[in-house]
């Protein structure tokens, strides 16, 4: 027999108890992982943002446009690698519950700004010679069934009207943290149309990204971009990309910000639920400790033993509520509307964060009963009746 | 203790009970503690979905009609021309004023920023240019302090929400957009409605400001014989119009907020599912281990003479009991939180939405029947095992 | 002969809602090694305090006690335990077994406390099991065991560190007469035969005829000494 093995033993001497237990650390460690994945894909946004693009929009919204006549300006600026430009387009496919983004882009910058998004050489030239092509994520061409060579029917609301592309490209991203659900096809597809139809909206474009050579210079470029269009009927604001994404999580904060507070009550209701039991368990064998106190086992080896068997719950409990977080994810992803979140992952930090929880929680549950067993005097607890 | 035996079936040892309660004051206080906690949370998911409910749907009456471009996800890129205002201005179902003119706004909306109280950064306000008998038609609104803005200036009614929310929102003070200062002159009250979260100017102006040429939306109040249907029939079938359509302003509304509600309900089912399996777990180890503690007692009340359905109903009693007393802490708690409102980014308008945590009575109920689940299930079997027992084992 | 336990003034007082109650007083008594001492005397007489002092699980309020060359009152507790560990064994009346280990598990659970190797434990285990007479339930769990078997087991587990000084509190207290005999003749063996200093605290007349020497207490004093050889 070995300390551990003692300690194993110990912890499954009442059976159900210890089951129950478990399983009511496994459901809230689920619960706290499910939540943890919820706000990580609110900011995948931030984590998949690169420090060597900017993005320029208008200073008061997104939503308002700029002019086309702003790419050369800017990229006039020394540090600058590539200027590429994007309007979002929206519109419905299908039907007003189909997210994922539909963005009119230039196809020459688009891969030069966005790396991670991958096209075969095919695709990419087939992509850049027709007037209506456009490209899908891998993630949507799944969901829909899509095929090169397939019709995409739009119905625009920004831009209104009936459109069609075909779709010429599936791209797939370089890493799972990276959007792989967008429809991006030609800006001077939307132009010339805008140019017949609206000609008061053409030549406009919703915002910039811009690759800069060197990360640290972000902030003076960003600066010096604005100051070219401050005071005109449009001004800038330019930012990181990070500092971008930011800015919409930051928009849900309320909400994200309860549901991390749900989701540290949890660790809570862990922690109560272990108490409970540790200190029930640790209660009914006071007479125990004692007789083991007189075999001269000391404070130290009853701290193990008490620790210990907090830490087997506990940690089995985490483990076991870990391996469900996967198809329960799965589960409540696919009860989300399509496309709510492009990027659905649990991350690393969700299972740190729960394992770590875990071990703190065994710790914490233990102070109570090691207290007790340190602090009762041998002859009281030979005496203990249950 | 004296037990009254002359009617044994069903007594219940009541004093029993509460005795027992006081003997285990830790591990008790700890399983309410956990009780609690999880009929906070789930009050209080409940509690946020109402509240986006009740701020979506009291915006918009019954009576008004939007009339937006076809396939326009929000008011912001809906667009109608002066033509086609015009054109519907002068269709019969829309009520008149006491001077003939007819019951209808054009609206013209868009977005600035302005800076948050908290020190939270920018964040994106709704500003909505309105006709003159827009309050007529959005009667919920009242001008709590200051006055209406006049038509032809450039002035601002602001919505409550905003003057809590927003730093120098103050009567007198300006707002800069669109290159020029717009003056505050009133505070408006709209029912916690989403309007609470706008300002309001004149539509021509607005449009003027920003360089624009078209209205948003249009809202108006349908005459008493008319009805939507007819409405959206003449719509569909008219050339001019069949790129517009009309809805009942409430449902407008309430659809914009659809996305939002929904993940919120369907993140605080799956949570409240989750914890409540997890706190019938809580509620079901306290319970064993006060069996299991008992046994003595339990041996020696049959052996005094009551029933085995006695004592599941004293445990099962006494679970309901630990499990109402979390649940009324939890609700009490979850009340607290109605002095709070939270403001998001909605969706569907791309601009701030303030909304508060609605304690009704669908909440109350919900919780205190999700009590009574737990505190059952949780008690019931290891009610069951201390009824039992026989009196030999138990008493040995 | 000399003796291994020299008790002098011992005193024990306990504090109970603000009244004091002396369960010893002012108590001197010798202990020869190789004794088999029976501690006798009515309810509350302090007996049981007694032993336990001995044991070093309790400490006195105020007197001398020098148990196996220490000055056991001046040790701390954690000193106590070590101290235990080397000197005592613990034989009680209701066994305290550990129920979740079998009955080597149960032997084996002082050695853990020492040095020894897993197979120089397996000796000392199968050793002691050997002596009370319990070979062949070995890995039995007590909850299989007679009250008789489990006492033996106890005692199996008292003798494994091979302490110089055994002290029973009521061994025979909750067994039968045939077991008690069983359990009385075991104690003799290990005082007679390996020349153990044993402390037994009994009610029972009959187990205190087992013993050499008889003291009894009443009130928290020393009585008479009855010797008996």
């Amino acid at each position: 027999m070995s300390m551990l093995k003692l300690i194993a033993k110990n912890s499954f001497r009442h059976t159900l108890r210890v089951i129950l237990t478990i399983i009511g650390i496994s459901i809230a460690v689920l619960a706290f992982g499910l939540l943890r994945t919820v706000v990580t894909a609110w900011s995948a946004g931030v984590a998949a943002s690169s420090p060597n693009r900017l993005v320029t929009r208008q200073a008061i919204s997104f939503i308002f446009t700029l002019p086309y006549a702003y790419k050369d300006k800017i990229a006039t600026i020394p540090g600058i690698d590539q200027v590429s430009y994007f309007n979002w387009f929206g519109g419905t496919y299908i039907d007003k519950n189909q997210f994922f983004a539909r963005v009119a882009c230039d196809p020459e910058t688009l891969f030069k700004v966005y790396p991670e998004y991958q096209l075969s050489p095919n695709e990419k030239t087939k992509f850049l010679s027709e007037r209506n092509a456009c490209i899908v994520g891998i993630e949507t061409a799944k969901r829909y069934n899509l095929k090169i060579g397939d019709i995409m029917n739009i119905d625009g609301d920004i831009y209104p009207g009936k459109w069609q592309f075909v779709v010429r490209g599936i791209y797939t991203p370089r890493t799972k943290s990276d959007d792989a659900t967008q429809m991006f096809f030609h800006w001077n597809y939307l132009n010339e149309r805008m140019k017949t139809d609206y000609p008061n909206r053409s030549d406009e474009i919703g915002w910039y990204v811009v690759k800069i050579k060197d990360a640290g210079a972000s902030a003076t470029i960003s600066q010096k971009i604005d100051n070219l269009f401050k005071n005109s009927r449009a001004e800038t604001k330019s930012e990181t990309e990070g500092q971008f994404q930011q800015g919409f999580v930051a928009s849900s904060g309320a909400i994200i910000g309860a549901i991390n507070i749900m989701s540290y009550l949890i660790i809570g209701i862990i922690l109560l639920v272990l108490c409970n039991t540790m200190i029930m368990t640790a209660r009914e064998r006071t007479r125990e400790y004692a007789v083991l106190k007189t075999l001269g086992f000391t404070g130290k080896h009853l701290f193990t033993f008490i620790a210990g068997e907090a830490l087997i719950i506990s940690c089995i409990g985490a483990l076991i509520g870990l391996s469900l977080l996967i198809p329960i994810v799965q589960g409540f992803e696919s009860f989300l509307p399509k496309g709510w979140f492009p990027v659905f992952n649990i991350e690393n930090s969700t299972y740190i964060m729960a394992g770590s929880s875990a071990l703190l929680v065994g710790i914490i549950a233990s102070i109570v009963p090691i207290y007790r067993a340190l602090n009762t005097r041998i002859v009281d607890g030979l005496r203990f009746n249950g | 203790m004296v037990y009254d035996l002359t009617d044994n079936k069903m007594n219940i040892p009541l004093y029993y009970i509460w005795k027992n309660f006081l003997a285990r004051k830790l591990t008790t206080g700890i399983t309410i503690a956990g009780i609690a906690l999880v009929v906070f949370v789930f009050a209080a998911v409940l509690m946020m979905a109402d509240g986006i409910q009740q701020t979506l749907s009291s915006t918009g009456s019954n009576d008004n009609v939007v009339i937006t471009r076809k396939s326009s996800s929000g008011e912001i890129t809906s667009i109608i021309d002066r033509a086609t205002a015009d054109l519907i201005s002068t269709m019969p179902m829309i009520q008149k004023d006491e001077k003939g003119k007819p019951l209808l706004t054009s609206d013209a909306v868009t977005i600035i920023n302005a800076p948050k109280k908290d020190g939270g950064g920018l964040s994106n306000l709704a500003v909505r240019g309105v006709s003159e008998n827009a309050l007529k038609i959005r009667n919920k609104i009242t001008i709590i302090s200051g006055r209406m803005f006049t038509f032809g200036a450039r002035e601002l009614i602001v919505g409550k929400a905003i003057e809590e929310r927003f730093s120098n929102i103050a009567i007198g003070n300006t707002i800069k957009f669109a290159g020029d200062n717009w003056v505050i002159v009133g505070i408006m009250d709209a029912e916690k409605s989403a309007f609470e979260s706008e300002l309001w100017c004149d539509a021509n102006q607005l449009i003027q400001a920003f360089n624009r040429v078209d209205y948003s939306t249009l809202t108006f109040r349908i005459s008493d014989n008319a009805n939507i249907e007819q409405l959206k029939a003449l719509f569909a079938g008219d050339k001019r119009l069949n790129q517009y359509e009309p809805e009942n302003e409430r449902k407008y509304f309430e659809k914009q907020s659809e996305a939002m509600r929904l993940f919120i309900q369907i993140l605080g089912i799956t949570i409240t599912v989750i914890f409540s399996v997890g706190a019938m777990i809580g509620a079901m180890i306290t319970m064993y281990a006060a069996v299991a503690n008992r046994t003595t007692e339990i041996g020696t009340l049959r052996a005094l003479g009551f029933q085995r359905m006695s004592i599941l109903i004293a445990f099962l009693v006494e679970s309901l009991i630990t499990a109402f007393i979390g649940g009324f802490i939890g609700i009490g708690l979850a009340s607290i939180l109605q002095f709070y409102s939270i403001s998001t980014l909605n969706f569907g308008s791309f601009s701030e939405l303030s909304f508060s945590f609605a304690l009704t009575s669908n909440v109350i109920q919900g919780a205190l029947t999700f009590t009574g689940i737990m505190g059952f299930i949780g008690g019931f079997l290891p009610a069951v095992k201390a009824s039992r027992m026989s009196i030999l084992s138990a008493l040995r | 002969m000399s003796s291994i336990i020299s008790i002098s003034n011992l005193t024990k007082v306990y504090q109970r809602d603000k009244q004091e109650i002396r369960v010893l007083n002012n108590l001197s008594l010798e202990i020869e090694k190789g004794d088999f001492v029976a501690l006798m005397g009515p309810s509350g007489s302090g007996k049981t305090t007694l032993l336990n002092i001995i044991a070093g699980i309790d400490k006195p309020s105020s007197g001398n006690i020098i148990v196996a060359d220490t000055n056991i009152a001046t040790l701390s507790e954690t000193e106590l335990a070590k101290w235990r560990s080397r000197h005592i064994g613990f034989i009680f009346q209701f066994y305290n077994l550990i129920p979740v280990l079998t009955a080597y598990e149960n032997v084996e659970l002082p050695l853990m406390l020492t040095p020894l190797s897993k197979s120089e434990r397996k000796n000392q285990v199968e050793l002691a099991l050997n002596v009370v007479g319990l070979g062949d339930r070995i890995h039995h769990y007590p909850k299989q065991l007679s009250g008789g078997q489990e006492q033996r087991v106890a005692i199996a587990r008292a003798i494994a560190s091979d302490p110089d000084i055994f002290v029973a509190d009521e061994p025979t207290g909750d067994l039968d007469r045939v077991s008690a005999e069983e359990i009385l003749t075991l104690l003799d063996r290990l005082n007679k035969e390996f020349g153990k200093t044993i402390v037994m605290v009994t009610h029972d007349p009959y187990a205190a005829k087992k013993a050499h020497t008889t003291h009894h207490l009443e009130k928290g004093d020393l009585l008479q000494e009855v010797s008996k050889l």
